[in-house]
């Protein structure tokens, strides 16, 4: 079996309320305090950890290279084995299967995954031009590269082929900002309505400024560790279960249109006339899902998944991930928000905790941030660290966080379950 | 060998921009000219200049790339030049109402995606000559190349037809 290594689990984690500026301390400082809260929730001590993984995205946000031995080193880590990895906007996702993989092979047997991203050091239009460089730039970046645009383009052609209407993804923004109002580590939590999503600015069409996430700083810690470690450390580690990674060509224009990589629940006659992945479905998110429920014997992911922490960054991504992820079939993902099935008390709860849109995404730190919100969902332990039980989703056994990078290049989706 | 233990680093007359003393914020001024080569893609440049968009077409498998590429994705070959026709179809669209810091200065800008009959994949480009409200799936659209070219993919961009 692929994935047949050491038992893995999580046994804590911390996160820094992300925000659009906190100039008053530094990347380090900002990992350092969601480290120790991370460490003073399980009691586990410095010595405990045996070694870690550096997430962060860009060196042009600090024009700092070589931020994460800065981390390593203000959190007292050397000289214990890390190294840096990095995949675009699924760096945390990445970076998280990664501390997975140091466990499970038992290289350690306690690895401390940290992120971060402080984007504050530039201007928005300058961080939206950092981020476009994560596009080809032979062919993409010059003809006016930018992300939102490129989801954009998605965005449309998914209405096309499907009659998705920007009524749904203002739908999104409003159950992800909505969920935040009870999240005090987001960024920009609000109550909304469709009129109020379509009637701020347009920034690329049908995009407007609430169906895009924002620039953010902030860091997000996870402490991964063997069976052994973890039951001598917590009474209520939570397992990874299985951990799956999919990717995609660079450019949008170079996406093929053959055939659906079908899930368990789905059929080829499902998808008769559907040219896929084309620009309007994300086939590393497929692949991805694909892989984790293999490794976790899921083959009905709605009825078998209670809560999903997903990658937002666009409403529009949140609906084709609903499809990637097999939550419902290709197309259906504009109904599946309108029944209400992604929402706190729907079908299977989708980003409880506001997500990218409303949580905020410190690029590196987001990934992780998903992986500490879905730690504290499958422990019960929301109300003790939001000090507010609305976003416990009842019953939370078994969840996905999924990370996403470029225009779907690099995604994973890894499953985690409640042990206790 | 000198020892001066009167030596002094020069004194200048620039300073630093201070946008906060409580945190002390400073600016940090960054700027550098790269060499870029466009390595396997520069026939695709200097084609744009004989007013020829060129793609590829791989030498074994036959795959067709709007957007060229050295070797094939699908079989791993190589691929040879191959000119695209230049006319085709709006595959997928937006308007940029904002973007990144370059090209905030253009906007509104249109990106398209361009389908072309035969071809198997995209070629994202400009389209100007239109609105928002004026583009359509599947509407074609032509291919035009500027007179002074900049070595840069925006040597070709497109108009409806």
């Amino acid at each position: 079996m692929k994935h047949k290594g050491h038992n893995v689990y999580m046994v804590s984690g911390g996160v820094t309320k992300f925000a659009k500026s906190t100039p008053e301390m530094d990347f380090r400082l900002r990992v350092k305090k969601a480290f120790d809260y991370a460490l003073n929730d399980a009691n586990i001590s410095l010595s405990d950890i045996d070694g870690s993984v550096a997430s962060y995205f860009s060196d042009h946000f600090q024009r700092q290279l070589m931020s994460g031995i800065m981390v390593q080193d203000y959190l007292g880590l050397t000289p214990k084995p890390s190294k840096r990895v990095e995949g675009g906007g699924a760096t945390g996702g990445l970076a998280f299967q990664t501390g997975v993989q140091e466990i499970a092979s038992g290289r350690m047997d306690v690895c401390a995954v940290y992120g971060f991203e402080t984007m504050s050091h530039v201007n928005t239009w300058k961080g939206n031009e950092f981020i476009a460089l994560a596009s080809d730039t032979n062919f993409d970046y010059p003809v006016g590269g930018f992300y939102t645009g490129y989801y954009a383009m998605m965005a449309v052609r998914h209405m096309h082929e499907f009659g998705t209407t920007v009524e749904q993804l203002a739908k999104v923004s409003i159950k992800n900002h909505g969920n935040a109002i009870h999240n005090p580590y987001a960024q920009s939590p609000a109550k909304l309505t469709i009129d109020d999503v379509r009637n701020s600015p347009m920034v690329a069409y049908p995009l407007t400024r609430l169906d895009v996430c924002t620039m953010s700083d902030g860091a997000a810690v996870a402490i991964l560790a063997s069976e052994e470690k973890a039951f001598e450390m917590s009474d209520n580690p939570v397992l990874i279960k299985s951990i799956g990674t999919g990717t995609d060509t660079m450019r949008l224009s170079d996406r093929p249109l053959g055939k659906v990589t079908l899930l368990p629940n789905e059929k080829e006659s499902d998808y008769r006339n559907l040219k896929y992945p084309g620009v309007h479905s994300f086939r590393a998110g497929r692949t991805a899902a694909k892989e984790a429920y293999e490794g976790a014997g899921i083959t009905d992911p709605l009825e078998e998944l209670d809560v999903i922490e997903l990658h937002d960054a666009y409403t529009s991504s949140e609906i084709q991930t609903y499809e990637d992820l097999g939550l419902c079939k290709y197309g259906e993902g504009g109904p599946f928000i309108d029944e209400g099935k992604s929402e706190l008390n729907g079908k299977v709860a989708v980003n409880p905790s506001g997500g990218l849109l409303a949580s905020g995404h410190p690029v590196g730190a987001s990934g992780i941030m998903q992986g500490v919100f879905m730690f504290w969902q499958l422990q019960h332990t929301i109300k003790k660290h939001f000090k507010d039980d609305t976003l416990q989703v009842k019953n939370a056994k078994r969840g996905l966080i999924h990370s996403h990078a470029g225009t779907g290049t690099y995604v994973t989706a890894t499953i985690m379950e409640a042990v206790k | 060998m000198t020892i001066n233990r009167d030596a002094k680093m020069p004194e200048t007359q620039s300073g630093t921009e201070v946008y906060s003393f409580d945190p002390l914020v400073v600016k940090s001024h960054y700027e550098i000219d790269y060499i870029h080569s466009y390595g396997q893609d520069s026939e695709f440049f200097r084609a744009l200049g004989k007013k020829k968009l060129m793609g590829s077409k791989c030498k074994k498998c036959g795959y067709t790339y709007a957007t060229p590429r050295g070797h094939c994705m699908m079989c791993g070959s190589e691929t040879e030049w191959y000119q695209l026709p230049n006319e085709g179809r709006i595959h997928t669209f937006t308007t940029c109402y904002f973007g990144s810091e370059e090209f905030l200065s253009e906007t509104p800008f249109n990106l398209i995606m361009v389908e072309f009959d035969g071809v198997d994949s995209l070629f994202m480009s400009r389209l100007v000559g239109a609105d928002q409200e004026d583009m359509k799936i599947g509407m074609k659209v032509k291919a035009k190349f500027r007179r002074n070219q900049k070595f840069s993919p925006t040597d070709v961009y497109f108009v409806p037809l």
